[in-house]
């Protein structure tokens, strides 16, 4: 019973016909199908946050969810921030500066939970900063650099406000 | 690990998946996933079928009618944590609702789905029995009304039958009682190692309903005098806890109290992280 069926994925605004399992999680079909490796996978059961993607703007984790039921909705990963764009997204730029990133394994995930965090919520402050990254492990517990690179986009940097 | 292989289909209607479970009495039906897939993952669960529910609409719905509010099957965490009618008049369900796992979680995690999943550790089944809930379910025969008191029989475990699914749930409102919300886990989002919602008539009396302690959620009446220990060991008693440690009674007791002062909050004060957290 290994049918595959077609489906329309829109990822980054652009369509990608793939042939899928229904079994086959979004997290893989975006690595392996699409071949969009910038999604990392780490746990499988929706702990760690390296498989957070934006599905119609908000973070949801790509292995809770199989890619069959991703056909219709607007995909976003870790490419798409920087998407025919010559530089980093200012959210990018502060992670470099504020060395937010250790291994790289968490990065995305933090990078789109941060991004969909500052859409909705322009300034937000440390704690719901924290609070919106409880999904989002990281292993190197470099946690502090993350919220300190989100807070200087927020224009709310840890410095100015003491 | 990956999920075992499946048939997909995707429901428009409740009756075509009323349908489908009597055709694969092992059929799963997913909305939102959120427990269903880790536990496939690990092929905890290896349905013959997986139907599809997030494309019937009529289950995504909110409305309050001035006495009920009627929520969908269908309706997210998060939809409920951020609506803004609920947060005025049911104001403990948007409190509650923030406690749910993550914030990609609650996105996509849904009320039926947490319900049907009956993990005695959640927040969703004891909301519905502490609010003294009715939950809408839909069978061959067509939709009843189960009281949540009988909905949760134990760990994981409902009056579901096979071939029927969860439509909705209907919330009456809370009258002159005031309701408070606590609970206490390792970490942000990790399950309730104890949870409490209290109600309190203003009479001396009121009601608890733990959630995490126990194989599933019971409203039980409770004496409110301003020392009031004996009355939560009387109404844990009642219980069939999961843990008899003194540890884990003194912390259900600790999550009552903590709930009670909740409820005596107001205004701003009420959705403060720090009313509801205390030291944990």
């Amino acid at each position: 019973m290994s049918t595959k069926m077609p489906v329309n994925l829109t990822i980054n605004g652009e369509t990608f016909n793939v042939e899928v399992e229904p079994r086959w999680l979004l997290s893989d079909v975006i690595r392996h199908q699409v071949g969009l490796i910038g999604t990392h996978v780490g746990c499988e059961q929706g702990v760690c946050g390296a498989c957070t993607v934006l599905i119609d703007g908000k973070p949801e984790r790509s292995c809770l969810i199989f890619a069959v039921q991703a056909q219709g909705h607007q995909i976003t990963t870790v490419e798409g921030l920087t998407q025919n764009k010559p530089d980093l997204t200012p959210l990018q730029q502060a992670f470099q500066n504020h060395h937010a990133l250790q291994c790289g394994y968490c990065t995305p995930g933090m990078l789109l939970t941060a991004t969909a965090l500052l859409e909705t919520e322009p300034h937000p402050n440390e704690h719901r900063i924290r609070e919106a990254l409880s999904g989002n492990v990281c292993r190197c517990t470099g946690y502090q650099f993350i919220v300190d690179a989100i807070l200087e986009v927020a224009g709310d940097s840890k410095e100015a406000s003491r | 690990m990956k999920p075992a292989t499946f048939e997909y289909r995707k429901a428009t209607t409740v009756a075509d998946v009323v349908q489908w479970l009597k055709d694969a009495p092992d059929g799963k039906v997913i909305a939102g996933g959120q427990s269903l897939v880790p536990l496939m993952n690990f092929r905890l669960a290896r349905p013959s079928v997986l139907i599809d529910i997030n494309g019937i609409r009529a289950l995504h719905h909110v409305e309050y009618d001035g006495s009920t509010l009627d929520l969908g099957a269908l309706i997210h965490h998060q939809e409920i944590a951020d609506h803004p009618e609920i947060q005025k008049k049911f104001p403990v369900l948007t409190v509650a609702a923030r406690h749910i796992g993550h914030w990609a979680i609650r996105n996509r995690g849904t009320l039926g789905g947490s319900l049907a999943h009956a993990d005695p550790a959640s927040e969703w089944p004891a909301a519905m029995v502490a609010l003294q809930a009715e939950i809408d379910v839909q069978g061959s025969p067509g939709v009843h009304r189960v009281p949540a008191s009988e909905f949760f029989l134990g760990y994981y475990t409902t009056v579901l039958e096979p071939d029927e699914m969860i439509v909705g749930a209907r919330v009456p409102a809370t009258g002159a009682s005031r309701i408070g919300f606590a609970e206490v886990a390792r970490r942000t989002g990790d399950f309730a190692l104890a949870g409490a919602f209290v109600e309190d008539c203003l009479d001396g009396t009121g009601f608890v309903t733990w959630f995490g302690v126990s194989d599933k959620p019971q409203r039980i009446a409770v004496a409110l005098p301003p020392a009031r220990e004996t009355s939560w060991r009387e109404a844990l008693e009642q219980l069939t806890l999961n843990d008899v440690a003194e540890d884990k009674i003194a912390l259900a007791i600790e999550i009552a109290e903590r709930a009670l002062k909740h409820s005596a909050l107001v205004g701003a004060a009420y959705f403060g992280a720090h009313a509801i957290r205390g030291r944990d």
